[in-house]
């Protein structure tokens, strides 16, 4: 039974990807212009025009040449960007990306490593005294950070700790090859702009979590029945709670995803989002269609994770009749 | 005394106890208020504020206006000035008059945002009544598309399309009506599902009513409330990802002002203390909120469960 | 007897968000002693569960202690502090809670959920207390008694969560029991397996209890005194068996009333008995029904199989059945809402389209359907004169002034006040919300009426109300009801003839008075003899009859062959009654009983 349910939510998610593939492929399919113009640019004759169009297999038919992009992408082959193609000397995609994946991943990594655990402790903490002092503060305080521009929070935190405390570099440039320290101080802003901004989300909805599961019938009859507070908060609300929690998490990591385009660029941080604006902005398309396939894929992965964490907690799922 | 009456006469005396208690009206906490007094401020602002501006959007201001009386300088730099009485909130990286650019910005900035808003409650309505409403066949495959739709991050649909589309404002609008109609799509889907199948549903179809008397006087009522608690959150999302596409470079070209795009002009500013850059964030911040306030509160009103429907 | 437990002027109010004060308990007083059984009654709104709360020191949320005194053993609870409390709850106090279902966590073992509190205060090692449990289990004829407590509370029934919870109550051996309800929303037959095993364990533990109920017959089985509550105040209060044979208030005389005598012969109304010739108002033929994808005529869920059900001109047809036996299908079959995979439905000798989407308008309007639910069968954002008129715009074709004096007289004739026009459903008690609801169905003059369990959800004395409406208004305009109920003494007192539905067959049907008195369907018998008597001793005398101790507390399983009673008939004969359809019987004039026994079988 469990087993089905998963199954069934990872084809689910097998054809979301396929699904994105396609809009992905017509999105930028969309735009002005086509390689082989480009590859040629002004020595371009009809003649060699066809034969180019003919070798990157462009004479095809739309599906064709989406299914020849899809096996290139499945065998790991991005193609080539088109900065430099006219001069020859083109680079493949795969190699520009790879470094800036790194890049991306290291800060994804520490933003998750240091929220996460935080955020669950404030939102739990919240939601174990509601209506307190400390409750109206975290609400109040998650709400405004969650109403305002990821932007917002990074000129303040630019603000703070770049100009008037001089502590930290106001953007997070990367030579390669950071260790330590540097590595820690060129992170740190960028970081703590997308710990702030996610951990916010975490808390409002790890509060929301467990105050809905504190108001179920069975967390009342556990009070009527003497149960210590302790323990009805982290065996019978929290073990109710923990599915969603995870959900929650996962939807954040994702969401994430977007969040670091934003922090990205305003920090000049030479991670993939950056890249792939600045892919935009020359409209390279090939690089577009590379990063925004990473970038769904990853969100398809963790809204799956998510997922699976409401089906695993499921004590009808898990102990089926 | 007729039956009627004897039965009518005894029963007065243990009468049944109301089950529920009356009609609560919602009223607003402090916070709430707040919220809807910044929230009416910038509507008017969105109607008057280009006649009240000081100076026009795109005015480069006269140096003449800050040679300080006795000062021997002649020609002083018009950028990034702190504010003062002749610039209130000061001045831009190009010398514009900060006040003046958020006055104009706040008609385009609110502007698209809401049409864009509005054209993502009509796609995102419309079918999803009709998924609720039509066969299983239309809502698998209606149901299926927006899961795809929802499954590319917002920000990213954006960067895509708009690289191969271009930036224009009308572009700009059907962009982000289409992108949040998907979530509107959702809501208004399982909302219209659950009134969909309540008693009062089926009793106007036993009699024979069509679907679209079922629509309009039975489902869309019941579900108007939540819903327009959800335009307010999901405006304010709006608001914020065509800030962040201003911001990228890739929403409202220049030399039209919007807030978004303003912050990511004055940006160098920020490093020698300008407030250029500030000043139009905390529009932006001050609108929001105030939004997300009032929803907060009506949410807590009604017990919680929009409040838990939106997070969702 | 000492006193255990003593409540003295107890107030409690609810606080609103402006932070005025209602009262909802105003001054209550009782005592309980040792090993005694006090039933607090009364309806909706009469404060009687956050009375018997307060015992364990508890109020809702928004709801506070205003005054007065709740001694356990001299010692006052309301003061305790919030340790002591903890201490006082499950092990001296314990609580059993209406709704198992939803008081069980759903993450957590039976078993752990059981032995939880005991072992949390220390009264027994976790070892002891799972053989307590085990020895409970036993004690309350749970099933697997070994097993059980490994297993999660969605793998077992409704009525073994509600006894599982008494096991979870009575495991540290409390001094008082408080039992909210715990049987209301159990179908009799489950009902008094469940509170026979209430009834015994009470009384081999020798604890004290606190029953809250709305049900006399109910406490009349298992209480020592009453309290009778209305809006927060005591009414009556007396040992049972003074309060239910010599009622001294008013109140308690009302209630009493509104008990419905249990069903027997001789209880029919006597409609039009002249035998018309002219074709049945309504009739359903062979019909065959269900949910799921239809196969050759079979629906992959069927819930009803070959029905047979006629309703003569300005008759009333009672159905009767458990839950789960398809009584709301059939109404639903009728009213086209689902399509029947197979029969007829005949409206006046007619054969109508089965979907009502085919249905002439004309048609519709002669069959009308009256929901369960007046809460959710009226839309909140229609004012009643919207609600009323509608039909009356869409059947009839009344306008303006027309339309308004229609309302007016749709209004009295369901006893509500003409200014109710102009109100909101949520506005409405229970009971109006009901009357409207009817009075919507009466608006569009239809032939038959399909009522489907519409007085259910309430109160006693609000529900006995709506059936003499019923009556009334059945004199009146001379329209036939198709009555569902799963209260069998609610259809003997209004319906002309019975249809006895089990898992989708009709098991018995005929005369009301035919269907009471023997002889019998076993399920028939099975069910009369279940529906609590108002006097003590009733449950003793049940349990010892041989369809009790057969068929109770089993759930409905619907059957491809054979009879679907089959494995809870005491008269079963094995390799037949599993195997073939039982031939139907005809004992007089409409009288059939379904059944491979035959007459001189039935139990009389």
């Amino acid at each position: 039974m469990i087993w089905r349910a998963l199954l069934g939510r990872l084809g689910i998610s097998v054809v979301t990807l396929f699904v994105v593939s396609v809009l992905i492929f017509i999105g930028t399919n969309l735009l002005p212009g086509d390689v082989a113009q480009i590859l040629l640019g002004q020595m371009a004759t009809p003649d060699s025009l066809a034969a180019l169009q003919a070798k990157l297999g462009m004479d095809q038919p739309g599906y064709v040449r989406y299914f020849m992009w899809l096996r290139d992408v499945a065998t790991g082959d991005m193609g080539f960007s088109k900065a430099g193609l006219g001069a020859g000397n083109a680079t493949p995609i795969v190699q520009i990306i790879e470094p800036r994946i790194f890049n991306t991943l290291q800060l994804t990594g520490m933003v998750a490593v240091i929220a996460i655990p935080f955020a669950l402790f404030i939102g739990l903490l919240a939601a174990m005294r509601p209506g307190t002092r400390l409750d109206r503060t975290v609400t109040f305080s998650t709400l405004s950070l969650i109403s305002v521009p990821d932007f917002l929070v990074a000129t303040f935190l630019v603000l703070i700790f770049a100009v008037h405390l001089g502590w930290l570099p106001s953007i997070a440039y990367l030579k390669g090859g950071e260790t330590g320290l540097n590595l820690i101080r060129a992170l740190a802003m960028p970081a703590l702009t997308l710990i702030i901004v996610v951990s916010a989300q975490i808390i409002r909805m790890t509060r929301a979590t467990v105050l809905n599961v504190m108001s179920s019938p069975y967390i009342e009859m556990a009070i009527l029945k003497g149960v210590p507070r302790k323990r009805i908060i982290l065996r019978h609300a929290l073990l109710n709670a923990i599915g969603p929690i995870v959900n929650v998490i996962a939807l954040n990591l994702a969401w994430l995803v977007g969040g670091v385009v934003i922090v990205e660029q305003i920090f000049a941080y030479p991670g993939l989002a950056k890249l792939m604006i600045d892919a935009v902005l020359v409209r390279d398309l090939p690089l577009v269609q590379a990063c925004a396939m990473i970038f769904c894929a990853s969100y398809i992965v963790l809204i799956f994770i998510a997922d699976m964490a409401s089906i695993l907690s499921n004590p009808r799922l898990r102990h089926p009749k | 005394m007729t039956e009627t009456q004897q039965s009518m006469n005894t029963s007065s005396q243990f009468d049944e106890l109301p089950d529920a208690p009356p009609k609560r009206k919602i009223k607003l906490s402090w916070s709430g208020k707040l919220g809807i007094a910044v929230l009416v401020f910038w509507a008017i602002i969105v109607v008057i504020g280009p006649s009240i501006s000081p100076y026009h959007e795109a005015e480069f201001l006269d140096e003449s206006l800050f040679i300080v009386p006795g000062s021997d300088e002649k020609y002083p730099d018009t950028d990034f000035r702190p504010p003062s009485r002749i610039v209130l909130l000061g001045s831009d990286y190009m010398g514009r008059d900060t006040l003046s650019r958020i006055l104009f910005g706040a008609r385009t900035t609110i502007g698209i945002s809401f049409i864009a808003t509005l054209l993502a409650y009509l796609i995102g309505v419309t079918l999803g009544i009709a998924a609720a409403v039509g066969s299983r066949f239309l809502d698998m495959v209606l149901s299926r598309l927006n899961d795809a739709l929802l499954s590319i991050p917002s920000i990213m649909l954006g960067l895509v399309m708009i690289a191969a589309l271009g930036s224009t404002i009308p572009l700009l609008i059907l962009l982000t009506g289409i992108i949040y109609a998907a979530s509107v799509f959702r809501i208004a889907r399982s909302l219209g599902q659950e009134v969909m199948v309540s008693d009062f549903v089926e009793a106007a179809r036993v009699r024979g009513e069509g679907l679209w008397w079922i629509i309009t006087r039975e489902i869309l009522p019941n579900i108007a409330m939540p819903l327009a608690t959800d335009f307010g959150l999901r405006f304010v999302w709006v608001i914020l990802f065509i800030s962040a596409l201003s911001f990228l470079g890739l929403g409202v070209q220049p030399p039209m002002s919007d807030w978004g795009s303003m912050v990511k002009e004055n940006l160098p500013g920020l490093i020698y203390g300008a407030v250029a850059p500030i000043m139009p964030a905390l529009a932006i911040a001050t609108l929001t909120i105030s939004v997300n306030m009032i929803v907060d509160d009506i949410s807590a009103h009604s017990g919680g469960k929009l409040a838990k429907r939106m997070i969702a | 007897m000492s006193v255990l437990l003593e409540v003295n002027h107890l107030k409690i109010s609810a606080r609103k968000d402006d932070d005025s004060l209602t009262p909802i308990v105003k001054g209550v007083s009782f005592n309980v002693a040792r090993g005694e059984v006090i039933a607090l009654i009364g309806e909706s709104g009469s404060g009687k569960t956050t009375i018997a709360l307060s015992a364990l020191g508890y109020t809702k949320p928004g709801l506070e202690f205003t005054g007065g005194q709740v001694r356990l053993e001299g010692e006052d609870i309301i003061t305790m502090a919030s340790d002591q409390l903890r201490a006082l709850r499950g092990q001296r106090v314990a609580y059993l809670a209406q709704s198992a279902a939803a008081t069980f966590n759903p993450a957590l073992t039976i078993g752990e959920q059981v032995t939880e509190s005991c072992v949390l205060h220390n009264i027994l090692t976790q070892k002891q207390a799972d053989e307590r449990a085990e020895f409970l289990y036993r004690a309350l004829e749970l099933p697997d008694p070994d097993q059980l407590g490994k297993r999660y509370p969605h793998q077992v029934s409704g009525g073994q969560l509600q006894r599982l919870m008494a096991a979870t109550a009575l495991c540290g051996k409390p001094d008082l029991l408080v039992l909210d309800e715990p049987t209301t929303a159990l179908d009799v037959t489950t009902q008094i397996e469940v509170l026979k095993a209430f009834k015994s364990v009470i009384k081999q533990e020798g604890s004290a209890a606190i029953y809250v109920t709305h049900d006399l017959s109910v406490v009349a089985q298992i209480a020592d005194h009453i309290v009778v509550l209305y809006a927060g105040e005591v009414q009556e209060h007396g040992s049972a068996e003074q309060v239910v044979s010599h009622p001294g208030h008013d109140y308690t005389r009302r209630l009493m009333h509104a008990v419905r005598p249990p069903p027997g012969a001789g209880q029919g109304e006597e409609t039009s008995s002249e035998h018309h010739r002219e074709a049945p108002a309504l009739e359903v033929k062979d019909i065959v029904a269900g949910y799921g994808k239809t196969q050759n005529g079979i629906p992959s869920i069927t819930v009803l199989r070959d029905v047979n059900v006629s309703i003569e001109r300005g008759h009333t047809v009672g159905v009767i059945g458990e839950s789960g036996c398809g009584k709301s299908t059939l109404a639903r079959v009728m009213a086209g809402l689902l399509p029947a995979a197979q029969g007829k439905v005949l409206l006046d000798g007619e054969t109508l389209k089965p979907a009502l989407q085919r249905r002439s308008r004309g048609e519709l309007q002669k069959v009308q359907f009256v929901f369960q639910m007046a809460d959710t069968a009226l839309n909140p954002r229609q004012r009643i004169d919207h609600i009323l008129g509608r039909p009356l715009e869409f059947y009839l074709g009344l306008k303006g002034k027309e339309k308004r004096r229609r309302i007016g007289e749709l209004l009295q004739m369901v006893e509500l006040p003409q200014e109710f026009a102009g109100r909101y459903p949520e506005e409405l008690s229970g009971g109006q919300k009901q009357r409207v609801n009817l009075a919507r169905a009466l608006a569009a003059s239809p032939e038959v009426l399909l009522c489907d369990e519409v007085i259910s959800a309430l109160d006693s004395i609000v529900g006995a109300n709506v059936i003499e409406l019923l009556k009334r208004l059945r004199k009146q305009t001379g329209v036939s009801f198709v009555f569902i109920s799963h209260d069998l003494s609610t259809v003997a007192s209004f319906a002309d003839e019975i249809v006895v539905l089990y898992a989708g067959r009709v098991v018995e049907k005929g005369a009301t008075d035919a269907v009471l008195s023997p002889p019998y369907h076993p399920y028939t018998r099975l069910l009369i003899s279940s529906v609590p008597e108002l006097r003590v001793g009733w449950l003793e005398e049940t349990m010892q009859t041989q369809e009790a101790q057969a068929g109770i507390d089993r759930v409905v399983t619907l059957t491809d062959t054979g009879c679907p009673f089959f494995d809870r008939c005491p008269l079963a004969i094995k390799d037949t009654c599993d195997r073939e359809t039982a031939p139907a019987r005809q004992l007089g004039a409409g009288h059939t009983i379904e059944c491979h026994r035959s007459e001189a079988e039935f139990v009389h």
